[in-house]
Formats: C-alpha cells, structure tokens, sequence
C-alpha cells in the first residue's frame, strides 16, 4: 500500500465508525458489558502504544533516552503538570540525554 | 444556577479544553512529519480522521514498520476510533435531529468534545458544550498540525529533539487520566507485558493489536471489576475526563 492510501483508508474508517454512532439506537450498545469492554480496550491499545513508542525499534528492543524521558512524565503527569508541558519535558529529558552523551 | 449561567460555564469548559488540546496538534504535525509523511498527509489526517488517539496510533506504526505495516497501521487506528462510535450513540440525543446537523457533529464526535457535552447540566449548555469543544478543537488542531509539520520538516534529525520521547509521553498522557480503578491498570500493566514480549517475534503493528485482547478478556467478564456497583452509564463524563487528549486537569 501507498502511504496515502493507508491515510484515506484509515480517516475514513475512523470518520465511519463516528457516523455510524448515530444511526445506531440510543440503547443498542448502552450496556455496560460494552461500555466496559470499550474502555478497557483503549486503555490496552494506549499501554501497548506507549511500550511501542518507548522500547520499540522496528523488530525489536531498544533502551535508550526515550525511558528516562517516559520516567519523568509519568512523574510530571503524578503531580497534574499541564499535558503541553509534560509532552515538552519528555523530549527535553531525551534531547539533553542525548546532547550530553549520557544515552543512546 | 441560572440558564445565562449555564451557557457561561459552558463556553468557559469549551475555550480551555479546546485550546489546551490545539496546543498539542503541534507535536502530532512535528511526529508525523519526523514518521516520514509529507506536510499534506499530516494534515489530511487531522482534518479527516480527527481523533488525536488514532492519528497517533496511525504514525507510530508507520514509523515502526513503514508502508509495508499499512494493515496492522489501518487497524490500530480504526480499534482506537471504536470507542467514538460509543460517544457517537451517547451525544446523539444533544445533537438532535436533522442529518445535516448529524454528518458535522459525526465529525466532531471526539473523547473532549464529548466529556465537555455531558458533563453540562442543561440539554441547552450540552448543546454548547459539544459544538463549541469540537470546532475550537478542529480549527485548532489542523492549524496547529500544519504549524507542527512545517517546523518538523525543517528539524531534520528529530530524535536529537526527542521527538520519538515525546510521542511515547502523548500516549501516556492519553491513558493517565483512565487509570482510577483497578481494573484499567491491570489491563495496562498485562498489555503493556503483553507487547513487549511480543515486540521482537511479531511484525510491526501487530503486537499493539494481541495486547487489545487483554482488554477484551479482562472487559467481557468483568474480572476485578465492580460488578454489582454503579457502573457509569456508557460514556459518563467520569469515564472521559476533559483531560484525556488535553491534559487539562483542574475541572
């Protein structure tokens, strides 16, 4: 696939499934074993996106200054740092990491 | 508290969600750009996917795996859009009738726009809640994404910026505001264990969807879950805080 048919596909799957919210009956979904199941499932794919972005090299594991940096947002998020900031921290944690020769 | 009150509350919840989550288009423009899209592809993705979890679900498996992991990217993208479907069924009875009006709120139909709406206490300041989050949002974000891809472009080697770092902490400031039980952290610790062992036998892409599954076998049967308790209904605002995509924390 060509990196803008990924694009087209995937935005008019995620508008899709939007649209279609509206057409489905207030009730239909509205239990809680769905709610449930919908919220949980965000929380997995988030927690393997964050392992991805932060030990994941192509096939494979790399530690490097991405884990200090995923340390001390998690650090700032504890204390309700503003979310603009935390994201601002975390790439200056691993930029001066990196600048300084301290890790990869 | 009186209607104009209401309406009061309403635009002040919209203007600081909204422009707190704008913000943060920037950083989505700067990753996609350093993923190896162009500055249009970044933008045609806030304009028409619209939803900061998918987008960067989207460019984090591209980066990984390039065009050849198109499958598994397409699909993490559209797994985090489901619970938008959700959302979906839940503003509905705000947005009201009229397929027009429909087809725009659809669009806009995203976690802040949604935890704006519900948490107002008149259908009136609902009504407010919901367009005026999403479209400061969408203006926001697509100006911001291309001011973010433009910068990004003339970066270079984005990794001496820590642009890779900052794409991890986006994620984990989209699931901070999830973890207030414990059942959701159970399932983020299993599948966060789940990806990294799968990481080096797997194809890029892939593992982030096995890892889906924890929350599936952990969410139908309710294990150590509150089974019996009140369970807020669907899309409650204490399940989609003003925060999730925003961090914007104080409400």
């Amino acid at each position: 696939m060509t990196v803008w048919q990924i694009i087209l596909v995937s935005s008019i799957a995620v508008l899709a499934i939007k649209l279609l919210g509206y057409l489905v009956p207030e009730q239909v979904l509205q239990t809680p074993t769905a709610a449930r199941t919908a919220n949980l499932v965000t929380v997995a794919l988030l927690s393997a996106l964050i392992v991805v972005q932060t030990i994941g090299s192509g096939q494979g594991i790399l530690i490097d200054a991405r884990v200090p940096a995923i340390a001390a947002a998690a650090g700032l998020l504890a204390l309700r740092v503003p979310f603009i900031l935390v994201i601002a921290a975390a790439a200056g944690v691993a930029a001066a990491l990196r600048a300084l020769g301290w890790a990869a | 508290m009186s209607a104009a009150s209401d309406r009061r509350e309403a635009w002040r919840a919209s203007w600081a969600v909204g422009l707190a989550v704008a913000a943060y288009g920037v950083s989505f423009g700067a990753l996609a750009v350093a993923s190896g899209l162009d500055v249009w592809q970044a933008c045609v993705l806030s304009a028409v996917m619209f939803s900061g979890g998918s987008q960067f679900a989207l460019i984090g498996v591209l980066a990984a795996g390039g065009p050849a992991s198109g499958p598994a990217a397409i699909a993490g993208a559209t797994l985090l859009g489901l619970r938008n479907g959700l959302y979906a069924i839940r503003v509905s009875p705000i947005v009201g009738p009229g397929w027009a009006k429909r087809l725009l709120a659809g669009h806009l139909t995203i976690d802040e726009s949604t935890a704006v709406a519900t948490a107002q206490p008149t259908l009136e300041s609902q009504r407010i809640g919901f367009w005026a989050t999403g479209t400061i949002i969408w203006v926001g974000w697509n100006l911001m994404t291309l001011a973010g891809a433009l910068v990004g472009d003339l970066l270079g080697d984005v990794s001496a910026f820590g642009l890779d770092a900052a794409a991890a902490a986006a994620f984990l400031g989209l699931v901070w505001p999830r973890l207030r039980a414990l059942q959701p952290v159970v399932v983020a610790v299993g599948a966060a264990v789940v990806t990294a062992a799968t990481i080096p036998v797997l194809p890029p892409g892939l593992p982030v969807l096995v890892a889906a599954l924890v929350g599936v076998v952990v969410g139908i049967p309710d294990l150590l879950g509150s089974r019996g308790a009140a369970q807020p209904r669907l899309v409650h605002h204490d399940d989609v805080p003003p925060a999730p995509d925003s961090g914007e924390s104080e409400r």
